[in-house]
């Protein structure tokens, strides 16, 4: 029996390389860097299509920077610098003739803050449609506006009142209503930096279950200060520490056995 | 850091009422195994009147445990540890009620003439005590390979319970008037005989605290 439980191990790695050769994003020998302080080392990570993928470590460690060279968000910021290779569906995102704009439509984003535009609930989650022209016709912008609130579970709360400030609703629908906002141009990839961080336990349980619904259809990566919540919500997880990925694993195994003394260090609270 | 200082003080507390049961588990045990060799009725009571303590430690443990878990959410080794005391807890129990069904058959027995003395059953009772001491020493020290060890010598406990179960069946056989006693030997044989199982069912825990491998069912 205990040969057949590292027979199952095996298995299981073999089957992760296997859906690592079919994987939505590889990185590879990344390195990045803020002006001459180095903030990510040689990270190499493959994050299969249709799961969470769940980024954790102290503050620092590099995590949310890793998100935002997923979508170039860092390209925003001065004196900042990548080598090495993040590719999407085989296409390196760094390569020159990139389109930054079309990428972010691919591969969309959801803060810590919610940050709604002083628009109407209507259209927030049409802005996107709109200045990307990805709607031919008045029909075809409001179904695409009720399929995103309905995906980001917000629909029934909002419905009768779509013309009213984005601004008037509470935290949590604010946030919800960001992540309709970011499905409704229709990405593959979501990424997502600590989006419950600042909502009450009820409203993080709503983005929680949200998360978990729509990787059935988007491939999300998940920054988060919360291992409970990494526990709870991805499927695998990868843990960060001083810039470096010292571990990237099942969730399960994660929590329950990491292979890696630094994780489990950090799981149980004995960092430091 | 606080917190885990707390964790740490609470898997620590939780660790030493494990102990503090797996003492009263096998002084009970010793004490009802000599209670039957020496057909003391009065040792044989005092393991009967100890049960209640081990009983209340349970219930202790048992709260510790979802405490832990509701308020500190353990992850990886400390999970796998609180698991197993959560586990292991009422095995023990359940051993110390075996020790006290022995008592109990033993004041039966002391009712009665003494039948021919069956030295098997003493030795598998104290090779079982052996076990669940060497299994207790293998949880506190996290020690996998040692618990493997332990669970290895069920075996001979098995065998000797064969035997002895053939003896006494024959003895009934061949002398109907020993049936009564005969019959209470057997049932102390078939709860040592449990017992042991027990005590492997703490090794695997072990092992999986330690290796977080399940070998449950794995013969």
């Amino acid at each position: 029996m205990e040969m057949s439980i590292a027979v199952e191990r095996r298995r299981e790695a073999e089957e992760s390389l296997a859906e690592a050769s079919a994987s939505k994003i590889k990185i590879r020998a990344l390195n990045f860097f803020y002006g001459r302080t180095q903030a990510l080392y040689n990270i190499v990570m493959d994050i299969p299509e249709r799961v969470v993928m769940a980024f954790i470590g102290p503050s620092g460690c590099g995590k949310s920077t890793l998100l935002r060279t997923l979508n170039r968000m860092n390209d925003t910021i001065h004196g900042t610098r990548v080598e090495g290779r993040v590719e999407i569906d085989g296409r390196d995102i760094y390569a020159p003739d990139t389109d930054v704009v079309e990428l972010r439509r691919k591969v969309g984003m959801v803060f810590q803050k919610s940050n709604p535009f002083p628009k109407s609930i209507f259209d927030n989650v049409a802005y996107g449609l709109r200045i990307n022209r990805l709607t031919e016709s008045k029909a075809e912008l409001q179904e695409r506006v009720e399929e995103a609130l309905t995906d980001a579970a917000l629909w029934p709360e909002v419905k009768d009142r779509l013309k009213s400030s984005a601004l008037g609703l509470s935290g949590g629908q604010q946030q919800r209503l960001c992540i309709a906002r970011a499905l409704a141009v229709k990405p593959e990839v979501l990424l997502m930096d600590e989006p419950a961080s600042a909502l009450d336990p009820i409203a993080t349980q709503k983005i929680e279950e949200l998360v978990v619904e729509l990787k059935k259809q988007y491939t999300i990566v998940i920054v988060t200060h919360n291992m409970q919540q990494a526990a709870r919500v991805s499927d695998r997880t990868a843990f960060f520490w001083l810039g470096k990925l010292i571990e990237v694993n099942t969730t399960e195994r994660m929590f329950t056995n990491p292979d890696e003394k630094l994780t489990e260090d950090y799981i149980t609270g004995r960092f430091g | 850091m606080e917190q885990h200082r707390l964790l740490d003080r609470e898997l620590n507390n939780l660790r030493d009422r494990l102990l503090l049961l797996g003492g009263a588990t096998e002084t009970a045990l010793e004490r009802t195994i000599l209670a039957l060799v020496e057909r003391n009725s009065t040792t044989a009571r005092e393991v009967l009147d100890g049960d209640s303590q081990i009983d209340r430690l349970e219930v202790e443990i048992d709260r510790l445990c979802i405490d832990v878990i509701a308020l500190r959410q353990p992850a990886a080794r400390d999970l796998r540890f609180v698991i197993s005391v959560a586990k292991i807890t009422p095995i023990l129990e359940r051993i110390a009620d075996h020790a006290c069904n022995i008592a109990r058959a033993t004041l039966d027995l002391n009712d009665e003439p003494e039948l021919k003395t069956y030295v098997d059953l003493p030795d598998m009772g104290k090779h079982a005590l052996s076990m669940l001491h060497a299994a207790l020493d293998a949880f506190t020290s996290g020690d996998a390979a040692r618990a493997r060890q332990v669970i290895d010598r069920d075996d001979e406990i098995d065998e000797t319970y064969n035997r002895l179960f053939h003896d006494l069946i024959n003895m009934m056989v061949n002398e109907p008037g020993t049936v009564a006693r005969a019959t209470r030997l057997l049932l102390i044989a078939k709860h040592i005989e449990r017992i042991a199982d027990y005590v492997t069912d703490i090794c695997e825990l072990t092992v999986y605290m330690a290796e977080a491998a399940f070998i449950k069912h794995s013969k």
